[in-house]
């Protein structure tokens, strides 16, 4: 064991982790508005509109993040209008690659938590709703929404620990998160079982904290 | 198409093996984390409070740390743990360990956490008046084990399995990283040397749907299977 190692590289790894966080952060903003416009469609019954919002977690959820990536980042560029456009600021930065793909990603699980959510609700909170002369706007927004984040926190909890694993994978277009570090230095040092202590250690403390704001969160909003 | 054509000028015999690849990978890493599961689910279940840590520890540390660094830690440490290993007895050259034994095994790790988890809660549903009545019965531990416990933890177990199966098979595009040539790694060379990055990794997106795809149906005759009789 080569403690010193140990000491000298968690400075590094801890100043990648805010890369790691802010991947994180961003992703899962994003993903919790593109999960809610997906989860909305695949209620609505129309059967295109909702085959589509179908497809797309089908597809998202059935294919690896790291192809996702490897299609936004290497892929995208290859089309020559979208190089000529606005966006192409955006998609030559590997940080934002990483935050789309890492956010369709969370939308499409994120769509599912929520679909479920607002299938479990009871009709009868609806009628209720609905005897009492509001409008199915409010409802919406002030009964099934409430219930549906109350109902889908714990699997919304798991998806937060996954997507944090998945940023790892931010390494592969050659950003500097965690694992990225990590990996230069058991490649620069060979001494790999050190370095994975220190960061996974880093990652499992991560874990526990989001792991215990969920259920914090879960207490106070039960009923 | 053309890009997709058998023989020396497409890549399609080549991504046919690569997709070869990604299932045998997949497969023996499932079973590997079986072996794991098999280990450590009567650990977590176990009355003892060390044996239970140490199966909490298993799933919790793999289950809380990226796929991809602990495919490092296995990959950069493989060969350097069994040269320690084979230096207790007595051997001193250089080993080097073939990337798929490395790859499995380390995705093996990580869908044994999954299945550890799957198990444990697929025992632990069962009725518990199953556990007595074998009990009464005077059934020897295997007979009890194997013709009254398993069976119904089969049935509970394989709606959850499914999901592993289908995390480890996403995960097995990781390993590319190590240079085992399976679907992702494939398409990159591809990708790499005809130009063609966006057709190359959406074809490989396709080629991921279809496995997910087919092997959920194969799942879904095996739940029906051993449903018989609910």
């Amino acid at each position: 064991m080569d403690f010193e190692l140990m000491i000298n590289s968690l400075p590094k790894l801890l100043n990648a982790s805010f890369i790691t966080l802010k991947l994180l952060t961003a992703s899962l903003i994003l993903g919790l508005f593109i999960g809610l416009f997906f989860a909305i469609l695949r209620l609505n019954k129309i059967p295109i509109i909702n085959k589509f919002a179908y497809v797309y977690s089908y597809v998202f959820r059935g294919t690896p993040l790291l192809v996702q990536i490897f299609i936004i980042y290497f892929g995208l560029g290859q089309i020559e209008y979208l190089r000529s456009t606005a966006i192409w600021v955006i998609l030559k930065e590997p940080y934002w690659c990483a935050i789309i793909a890492f956010s369709l990603n969370t939308g499409a699980y994120t769509s599912e938590i929520l679909r479920s959510a607002f299938q479990t609700i009871k009709p009868g909170m609806i009628e209720a709703g609905q005897s009492l002369g509001i409008s199915s706007k409010i409802i919406f927004y002030k009964i099934q929404i409430p219930i549906a984040i109350r109902q889908s926190l714990p699997a919304y909890g798991n998806e937060i620990i996954l997507m944090m694993e998945g940023t790892s994978l931010a390494s592969t277009v050659t950003l500097m998160d965690l694992t990225g570090v990590a990996k230069y230095i058991i490649s620069t040092t060979f001494k790999p079982i050190e370095v994975f202590i220190v960061a996974g250690g880093i990652y499992l403390f991560m874990t526990f904290i989001i792991h215990n704001a969920i259920k914090f969160l879960e207490k106070k909003y039960s009923f | 198409m053309e890009l997709l054509s058998f023989g020396k000028t497409g890549w399609g015999d080549e991504l046919l093996i690569a997709t070869m690849m990604t299932i045998a990978v997949s497969i023996t890493a499932m079973f590997i984390g079986f072996l794991f599961a098999l280990i450590f689910t009567p650990l977590k279940l176990s009355k003892s409070k060390f044996l239970n840590l140490i199966g909490n520890c298993y799933t919790t540390i793999i289950r809380g740390v990226p796929e991809l660094l602990v495919i490092y830690l296995f990959f950069f440490g493989g060969s350097g743990a069994v040269m320690y290993v084979a230096s207790i007895f007595g051997y001193n050259e250089y080993i080097e360990i073939n990337a798929f034994i490395t790859g499995s095994f380390a995705i093996g790790i990580i869908s044994g956490a999954y299945s550890t988890e799957v198990f444990r809660g697929a025992i632990q549903s069962i009725d518990k008046g199953q556990f007595e009545a074998s009990k009464v019965l005077g059934l020897k531990k295997p007979v009890h084990f194997f013709k009254v416990i398993m069976p119904q933890m089969l049935r509970l177990a394989i709606p959850n399995l499914s999901n592993v199966w289908q995390i480890t098979l996403k995960d097995t595009s990781l390993i590319s990283v190590t240079g085992l040539v399976e679907i992702m790694r494939q398409s990159y060379i591809a990708a790499g040397s005809t130009r063609d990055p966006l057709f190359f990794y959406s074809f490989a997106a396709v080629l991921y749907l279809m496995l997910t795809y087919f092997s959920m149906k194969l799942i879904n005759k095996l739940e029906v299977r051993y449903s018989r009789g609910y």
